[in-house]
């Protein structure tokens, strides 16, 4: 069998776990022994789970029927509800959501396995939390995910809904319809983070616009399952008007998607400007230490 | 290439990667949603490469075995059977952290390690040696590259003009753009790419590692057989009888037969030649002409230009003089008219031979380039808890460096500073970091209880064994592993 690459990270205390195009970061906080027991059940889990995925990747690449799904497994099956409500009015399919449940699943079986004061599963910058009573996690916000630098923090305490955030953008792996450098999502859970960034940064757009660049995603990737939808490459200097614009529409489905249950706050970025809805204790300090720390300690 | 147990089954231009069962169309030139796997003109490659190196035997090129036995005894002369390359290893910045690969691999009972890691070299540099008497500019003249100062012309060497490029001035302490272009020179040639180099108040080189350089648009061919007074003792007995007067043009030091203590050996008679230039000592000129890229290194393109007339008290109508370049390259026959004016004429064949010769004795012209950098504080921090015990165990010679595989030159003095050439290394060893700075492979190796001595990192040794499904396994030629320069 083809086995996933785990080890710990330099520093010994975080976990890391890769098989294909999956990349976490896991640490977790509780006594020595919580902590070993919940990276053996994160290792566990995580292996065989891209195979299990990969069984079902045609359908997961299949635009979601907001009704019904014919999934199987169960990170697949999350990945269909995360993204099912938007399914009517939206293209979008499971893989939206594919790096936050993979995420979520593995924070799932640490948390079945140990009694955890705090834990993160950090998958590419789609990141699932637990936090116990009296605990909290800052988080730092990216400018865009391929060069990050932090430009803000926000504090998730154990009292709040959060319990998942993801960021997403035209820089990022996946594609974007939109033009957003980086759209930063809390939700409930991790998968539900991940889809609704997808939704927010496809929004942040200024359609026909001559400074955008755009190409079919099957020209880059020829099995996306964007399939021939015209995904960002490049975007020019836009004017601030432009830039307002942009930013008003993602705001726009922000307020939507927060009124509607589906997101607990949302941070956007275009070219230096930047918007927040509903997020608390927004803190501009950058702690000096994640200063130059890369996608992976997004978290601290 | 051998890449893992990853194979590519290839589909018009497209190929079908199964590095994993996401199996991923990847288009030339595209990565996979991995980001590790690329399609590299319809091959499938790792992106970031971690390279074993498994050596062949020398003689006959036999396979070694993976963890061959034999009788390894620890010492430095030995050399394991595979050997684990920085290359793709990855490293972080600062380097406080362990380095990303520390790799064991038990040989007949000792268990030798291999600290793995990418060196970030703010302090490095390359040094480049351009075989060409050609001039390329004066010493410390400033080297640009796209206009940004990256170096400076230092003194020349046999047969050769020397640059010292890159170093910490440059990478950090100019303009940004600077630093920038710096680095991506310094990169470049380490990648043994070509570098078009420009010289304040000199000539446009292209250097390549391996290659011949490439002055003001002019590939050089070859260098020169020795000084124009060497050339004169090497060739003077060949001359003797065939001709009355020879000069070899040399921007150096210009031979001239007749006055050249050679020729007072064969007794050839005085012709009543007058050199321009300052004379060092009898038949040995200094200066005959401006350094330039024509004969012999001086930019005169007539060589009579280094002439004054002949004395009428030696020299007599019909007389004959052959002259020629250090390296044969340029050469011209000349005879005495009754006004004791030179006037070139066709060349005799015995002294078209002697001007072959010259060429024949010089050696292809090439350009080389060692890397030269400095494993600082923060690098042996990543290979052990202890830094100064590294480097005292590299001088004791208990612990062996490498670059990239590669044989490198250790320093005396203080520090891990080390030159290595960098057409040993595997292609596309070196790499950058936007600090600006260079990454470049380093190999520590030593024995595991010399390296739990000096306060290594035990809890990150790895069995080469699990290396093997992540790495790119490389065959070295009996070829790679000698020393390249034999002279």
């Amino acid at each position: 069998m083809r086995l996933p690459q785990i080890g710990f990270l330099a520093d010994g205390r975080r976990l890391h776990l890769q098989d294909g195009p999956i990349d976490l970061i896991v640490e977790a906080r509780g006594s020595e022994a919580d902590v070993r027991a919940a990276y053996d059940a994160a290792a566990r889990r995580f292996t065989g789970l891209l195979d299990t995925l990969c069984e079902e990747l045609p359908e997961l690449r299949k635009a979601a029927d907001p009704a019904s799904s014919r999934l199987q497994g169960k990170v697949a099956r999350r990945m269909h509800e995360a993204v099912a409500p938007y399914a009517a009015d939206h293209f979008i399919t499971p893989m939206a959501a594919v790096a936050g449940a993979v995420a979520e699943e593995i924070l799932g079986a640490m948390m079945g396995a140990a009694s955890l004061d705090r834990a993160y599963v950090n998958n590419g910058g789609d990141i699932a939390l637990h936090l116990a009573r009296g605990e909290h996690f800052t988080v730092g916000l990216v400018d865009r995910p391929d060069r990050p630098s932090l430009m803000k923090t926000t504090v998730i305490e154990a009292d709040d809904p959060t319990r998942g955030v993801a960021t997403s953008g035209r820089h990022g792996r996946s594609f974007s319809l939109g033009i957003a450098d980086a759209v930063t999502i809390l939700a409930r859970t991790a998968a539900q983070a991940d889809a609704a960034a997808t939704i927010i940064a496809n929004a942040v757009d200024v359609p026909g616009h001559p400074a955008v660049l755009r190409c079919p995603a099957h020209d880059l990737q020829p099995d996306s399952d964007l399939g021939a939808r015209l995904v960002t490459r490049e975007v020019g200097d836009l004017s601030h008007y432009k830039i307002e614009q942009a930013l008003d529409a993602g705001v726009r489905m922000a307020r939507a998607l927060l009124a509607q249950g589906l997101i607990e706050g949302a941070a956007l970025r275009l070219q230096g400007e930047s918007r927040i809805v509903a997020l608390k204790d927004v803190d501009m300090r950058v702690p000096p230490v994640v200063r130059y720390v890369a996608k992976e300690s997004v978290m601290q | 290439m051998l890449t893992d147990t990853t194979t590519a089954a290839a589909n018009a231009d497209k190929i079908r990667c199964d590095a994993c069962p996401v199996m991923c169309y990847i288009k030339p030139g595209a990565a996979g949603a991995c980001d590790r796997y690329a399609n590299h003109n319809g091959e499938l490659v790792r992106v970031d490469p971690h390279v074993v190196l498994e050596r062949t035997v020398s003689h006959g090129g036999r396979l070694v075995p993976f963890q061959a036995g034999g009788d390894w005894d620890g010492k430095i002369v030995h050399e394991p059977s595979m050997f684990v390359t920085a290359i793709g290893a990855g490293t972080t910045y600062p380097d406080y952290k362990p380095a990303p690969f520390i790799v064991s691999s038990e040989i007949d009972g000792v268990d030798m390690v291999t600290v793995v890691t990418e060196g970030i070299f703010s302090y490095c540099g390359v040094k480049v040696k351009i075989d060409t008497d050609r001039y390329l500019g004066p010493e410390t003249a400033t080297v640009r590259v796209q206009g940004e100062a990256v170096g400076h012309v230092t003194t020349g060497e046999y047969g050769s003009q020397m640059l010292s490029l890159g170093g910490v001035h440059h990478l950090t302490g100019g303009s940004k753009k600077e630093g920038r272009v710096t680095c991506d020179a310094l990169m470049d040639l380490s990648n043994c790419k070509p570098v078009e180099l420009t010289i304040d108040g000199g000539a446009t080189v292209v250097v390549q590692a391996g290659y011949p350089p490439i002055v003001n648009g002019v590939a050089e061919e070859r260098m020169r057989v020795g000084c124009g007074s060497a050339t004169i003792g090497m060739f003077a007995k060949q001359w003797h009888g065939k001709v009355d007067e020879v000069v070899v043009v040399d921007d150096h030091i210009t031979g001239v037969l007749s006055e050249h203590q050679a020729g007072k050996l064969l007794d050839i008679p005085d012709t009543g030649i007058k050199m321009k230039g300052r004379r060092s000592t009898p038949g040995r000129y200094f200066q005959v002409a401006e350094p330039g890229t024509g004969w012999g290194g001086t930019m005169i393109s007539d060589p009579l230009s280094v002439l004054g007339p002949f004395d009428p008290k030696q020299a007599r109508p019909g007389m004959t003089m052959l002259m020629v370049s250090t390296t044969g390259e340029h050469a011209a026959y000349f005879e005495l008219d009754a006004a004791l004016k030179p006037v070139e004429k066709e060349m005799p064949a015995d002294l078209k031979f002697s001007v072959e010769r010259i060429k024949e004795n010089c050696e292809p012209a090439l350009c080389t380039v060692l890397f030269m950098g400095g494993a600082g504080g923060s690098l042996r921090s990543g290979v052990t808890e202890n830094p100064v015990r590294l480097t005292r165990s590299v001088k004791d010679a208990l612990t062996r460096v490498t670059s990239g595989g590669a044989p490198v030159y250790v320093w005396p003095g203080g520090g891990i500073t080390f030159m290595v050439d960098v057409t040993r290394l595997p292609a596309g060893a070196f790499g950058y970091v936007p600090t600006p700075a260079l990454v470049a492979p380093i190999e520590f190796t030593l024995k595991l209880s010399d390296y739990a001595a000096l306060g290594g990192h035990m809890d990150h040794v790895r069995p080469l064994a699990s290396l093997k499904d992540s790495a790119e396994i490389r065959q070295m030629t009996p070829q790679q592993l000698q020393p390249k320069s034999g002279a």
